[in-house]
């Protein structure tokens, strides 16, 4: 079996992945991101299996689309980045699963984002379609911060920072939740706590162990599927009513904080999907 | 094996299962290296975050 792994810096847990790999006697060919040149008219790839664990979106989404494109199945899909790597796209496909999610409004202006954050009401939060570990979020707690930040992004950013994704603040209880869901299960899911209203692990938030009930599983998988399905993370809020609601969907999951809080071999799940997407 | 690091010049141990392209925080001096080599172990800067990176 030829598999590849797309990857360049090396993280925990792409050591996680290659140790698990290794403990079975699986070969695998690092494709670092850093060194390749693709010939766009080649129409063959010398793998299997394509493992991504690439730390950028767009050379992940181009590479995934070349392997794809070439027949090689990889984990996860081009479809499946491409939805959750922009928070607008996993909204749309959200929405359409009729998978809960918190209330989102799009604008293009800052004069028109201005309109939108009213007409939901404060506090909202503010969000690059393309980001992740919680960077450059913004909670506007009313219209002087709002003018504010509005202004600064007309100013400073690309144009990507004039496509205004503006969210409904859901006053969660000082956590949130993100389930681990590979192929058709919710594997494991943990807490993730923290006093600031951000609660990524990657900005200091801390985990423990979430138990995985039968809402939280289906729920889980619901949103998995309606982004295209493999190996996903999916970040949940808890309202005060006692809803859930999937507020992002992460598909190059990060998961060094979750082994030894849920007791789940996480890498280990995760090689075992990648070998049965070899196998079809 | 031991590299330097390109910030401070300090002498960095490298444990043996380091793997290329990993990144460590030098003790003495905080920043973050990448392994851009085991044989020889050499040590570069780690690359700022950029705007796409995440999960």
């Amino acid at each position: 079996m030829r598999i590849g792994v797309l990857c360049s810096r090396i993280r925990a847990e792409e050591k996680l992945l290659f140790t698990e790999l290794d403990r079975r006697g699986l070969r695998y060919t690092k494709i670092d991101d850093r060194a390749q040149i693709f010939d766009l008219h080649q129409r063959e790839y010398p793998y299997d299996v394509v493992l991504e664990r690439c730390i950028q979106h767009s050379r992940a989404l181009y590479m995934l689309k070349l392997f794809n494109d070439a027949g090689v199945p990889t984990v996860n899909t081009y479809q499946v980045a491409d939805i959750c790597g922009d928070k607008f796209l996993t909204t749309q496909a959200l929405v359409h699963a009729e998978v809960p999610t918190p209330r989102c409004l799009l604008a293009f202006t800052p004069e028109s984002a201005l309109s939108a954050m009213e007409q939901l009401g404060y506090p909202v939060v503010l969000k690059p379609v393309v980001g992740s570990w919680g960077r450059m979020v913004s909670k506007v707690n009313d219209r002087d911060a709002a003018e504010a930040i509005l202004e600064h992004r007309d100013v400073l950013g690309n144009y990507q920072h004039s496509i205004f994704y503006i969210q409904e603040y859901i006053d969660k209880p000082g956590r949130d939740i993100r389930a681990f869901v590979v192929g058709d299960e919710c594997i494991g899911a943990i807490y993730r706590a923290s006093e600031h209203w951000i609660t990524n692990t990657a900005r200091g938030g801390t985990a423990s162990n979430c138990p995985v009930t039968p809402t939280l599983a289906d729920l889980s998988l619901r949103a998995a599927n309606a982004v295209g399905g493999g190996v996903v993370a999916i970040d949940l809020l808890e309202t005060h009513d006692g809803r859930l609601l999937v507020n992002e969907v992460n598909y190059t999951m990060e998961f060094r904080n979750s082994i030894e809080t849920t007791g789940v071999d996480i890498p280990a799940r995760i090689v075992d999907y990648v070998l049965a997407v070899d196998k079809g | 094996m031991e590299a330097t690091c390109p910030e401070c010049a300090a002498s960095v141990a490298l444990p043996a299962d380091t793997l290329e392209s990993e990144i460590i925080v030098c003790p003495e001096c905080g920043a973050e290296l990448e392994v851009v080599s085991l044989d020889p172990p050499a040590l570069a800067l780690a690359p700022e975050v950029e705007e796409d990176w995440g999960e």
